[in-house]
């Protein structure tokens, strides 16, 4: 059994004008240990998704599907089996480390407080497990009197994983962590978690804009475009062999120094991404898409097997075309 | 398929001559009273520059280097305290003239666009400042702005006039300011991250902009960035900077694929790659611009340094104790590293200059 299994998840807000399709049909699974990375652009529905995972997501939000962690359904838990799984099973690592500390406690009792409320020790024996958590994380223990404002960005950063690690969860969601990070700072960080990840066992489930980034830490890829998976599989395969072509025009926004295929030739996509409340018919990609035809603007296409352990949304791969990288 | 480098021909068209900028801390009350002296940030500290006459540069460094700080200098939006910018040859006098032919391109569109302005009115601002586009003029205002828009890929430029900015996506936004920036015909433009804060789809397409206005339009470009990935994409010429000083510059391909000092291998280092993480990363935090090391600033945090190789060299005394300014080491590709300049004296192998 999967650790974590999302099962056809859709989410939809209500707005005033009218319901706004975030998340429109996303399944995927996590087993114990796994990295899955999730890479989209903004307004994709990426964060929508890991509210959702965490049942985090406002009133407004209406939610079908599954979520089911360990076998057991994160939607339909009750509010307090929901307290106890969260942070035990579950833990998230949020973007934005500059804001999601509080600025007047100290940072040892801000972990500290998530061990106890979750009755996992009294509170001298949660500072002795804060340091340790800290040490873990690359900080000297003694750090943990210190108030957030006198540690960097990505001391910062390292707290907050010390903090999702505190009640030793199996599956630590990672939102953008490296993202307000200095590229240094960011490397240094990817390490950490990787270290950790092999260290403890842990499952990850990593969410970013930077699909450079997810390709050296992750098993497998989930290309995320308008609320839509269009690409799973294998990461070095969904990177370095896209069977989409939206995954093979985000692969080209990180091009390989040294390659001369992209030396003075940057390349991209023209137009944006959809705005959820306006998603195109058939293939949601369809008005961007280099290689669209007739069929694309109709037909909706599904996750159809482009081998390699990949699976793309596209109807040229179902019609057994290769899409390949384009420079 | 190595582009033709644009490097050191003819005369340059900015060039900034041994550059200092100060940035002074906060001090409290009290500590002020009882004589405590403010530290004092050389964010900018001792910068020679040459832009040619339409190449683009990357200059390059970790945050906190003082790029942008630079960037602000040129434009003169921050005073330096010592130095020269020289603008086709001679010090800059009337900051006004040289603002038409020196324009910025800032890194958050969505920040430096009004948003109570249309789009017409934000581009036509420069325009107006300058007085010029009247009735007597070549070109009428209108023509003007309908040019820029038109050259920043926003076509017909007549639907985007009474737009504003919040109807608009964010690559677009980032059209809008860069047609700002091209309304006056400029000769260089300053672009701080320009693409930072877009979506990884449409980043190519902004950069594909900038790189035609260089090809179509002859403007040379200052492009200041943190990714070494979009130097190798779009610039003829690479800057590293660290703490203040540029360690290496040459050209593009030169430095990323074969980069003397080590400061520039530990940025290469840090580019994401497929393959996972086992290449060696830089310990410890940004550099702290209030307290420059001595000798190379660079040696506290040096590979090299911390693994013995420059003491092995006998040039570890030098690497703590002796600043150094660049060298050359290859055809118009410059370093500043001691031990970079040993290993050069003693190479066997005849160096290609």
């Amino acid at each position: 059994m999967s650790l974590l299994s999302v099962r056809d998840l859709t989410v939809t807000y209500r707005t005033q004008s009218g319901p706004v399709p975030a998340v429109r049909g996303v399944s995927f699974d996590i087993d114990r240990g796994e990295v899955l990375g999730m890479a989209g652009e903004s307004g994709c529905g990426k964060s929508t998704v890991v509210n959702a995972v965490m049942r985090l997501l406002p009133p407004k939000a209406q939610v079908t599907g599954e979520v089911l962690l360990s076998g057991e359904d994160v939607l339909k838990m009750k509010p307090g089996r929901l307290r106890a799984v969260r942070w035990t099973e579950a833990a998230v690592i949020f973007q934005g480390a500059m804001h999601a500390l509080n600025p007047v406690q100290r940072i040892g009792d801000q972990i500290a407080e998530a061990i106890v409320i979750h009755g996992q020790s009294g509170e001298r024996e949660a500072l002795v497990r804060v340091g340790a958590l800290l040490e873990q994380v690359g900080l000297p223990p003694r750090r943990l009197n210190d108030y957030p404002h006198e540690l960097s960005g990505g001391q910062k950063q390292r707290v907050m994983i010390a903090m999702a690690l505190a009640c030793s969860p199996s599956l630590v969601i990672a939102d953008e962590p490296t993202t307000a990070l200095d590229v240094m700072v960011q490397a240094q960080v990817l390490k950490l978690l990787n270290e950790l990840q092999h260290e403890l066992g842990l499952a990850i489930l990593f969410i970013t804009h930077d699909l450079s980034v997810l390709v050296e830490v992750c098993d497998q890829l989930a290309i995320m475009y308008a609320g839509k998976i269009v690409e799973e599989g294998p990461s070095v395969k969904v990177f370095g062999q896209p069977a989409h072509p939206y995954t093979s025009a985000l692969a080209g926004a990180f091009p390989a120094i040294g390659d001369h295929r992209f030396r003075l030739a940057p390349s991209g996509l023209g137009g944006d991404p959809p705005q959820p409340e306006a998603i195109p018919s058939g293939c949601s990609f369809h008005p961007r898409c280099p290689l669209a035809f007739e069929e694309c603007p109709v037909t909706v296409p599904e996750l159809y097997p482009a081998g390699d352990g990949r699976r793309a949304a596209c109807l040229l791969v179902e019609h057994g075309a290769r899409v390949g990288a384009q420079p | 398929m190595s582009a033709p480098a644009t490097t050191e021909v003819g005369e340059p068209v900015l060039e900034v001559r041994d550059l200092h900028v100060r940035f002074q801390g906060r001090l409290g009350l009290g500590a002020g009273l009882v004589g405590k002296k403010a530290v004092e940030a050389r964010a900018v500290d001792g910068v020679n520059l040459k832009l040619f006459p339409g190449e683009v540069l990357a200059l390059a460094g970790e945050s906190g280097c003082g790029k942008t700080t630079l960037a602000r200098t040129i434009m003169g939006l921050e005073k330096p305290r010592s130095g020269q910018i020289l603008f086709e040859g001679k010090p800059l006098a009337d900051l006004k003239k040289y603002r038409r032919r020196v324009q910025m391109v800032f890194q958050d569109p969505t920040a430096a666009l009004n948003p109570r302005q249309t789009i017409y009115e934000s581009v036509a601002e420069g325009v107006r400042i300058h007085g010029i586009g009247r009735a007597s003029d070549a070109l009428t205002e209108e023509q003007m702005v309908a040019r820029a828009l038109s050259r920043a890929g926003l076509r017909p430029p007549e639907r985007f006039y009474l737009n504003y900015p919040h109807e608009l996506s964010g690559g677009q936004r980032q059209r809008v300011v860069i047609a700002g920036a091209l309304v006056l015909d400029p000769e260089v433009i300053v672009a701080d991250e320009p693409v930072s804060s877009l979506d990884a789809s449409v980043r190519g397409e902004i950069l594909k902009l900038l790189l035609g206005l260089r090809n179509d339009l002859d403007i040379a470009m200052l492009v200041v960035t943190h990714d070494l990935g979009l130097a190798w994409t779009i610039a003829d010429r690479v800057a590293v900077m660290y703490l203040g000083r540029i360690v290496e510059i040459g050209p593009a391909e030169d430095v990323l694929t074969r980069p003397i000092h080590p400061y520039t291998e530990a940025l290469l280092n840090v580019v994401p790659e497929a393959g996972g993480l086992d290449r060696p990363f830089l310990s410890g935090e940004p550099p702290d611009p209030t307290r420059i090391p001595d000798g190379c600033r660079f040696h506290p945090r040096c590979p090299e340094v911390a693994s013995g190789a420059a003491k092995a060299a006998g040039v570890e005394a030098k690497c703590t104790g002796e600043d150094l300014g660049l060298e050359r080491f290859r055809v118009e590709h410059f370093a500043a590293c001691h031990l970079a300049r040993l290993r050069a004296a003693t190479d066997t192998e005849p160096s290609d200059v």
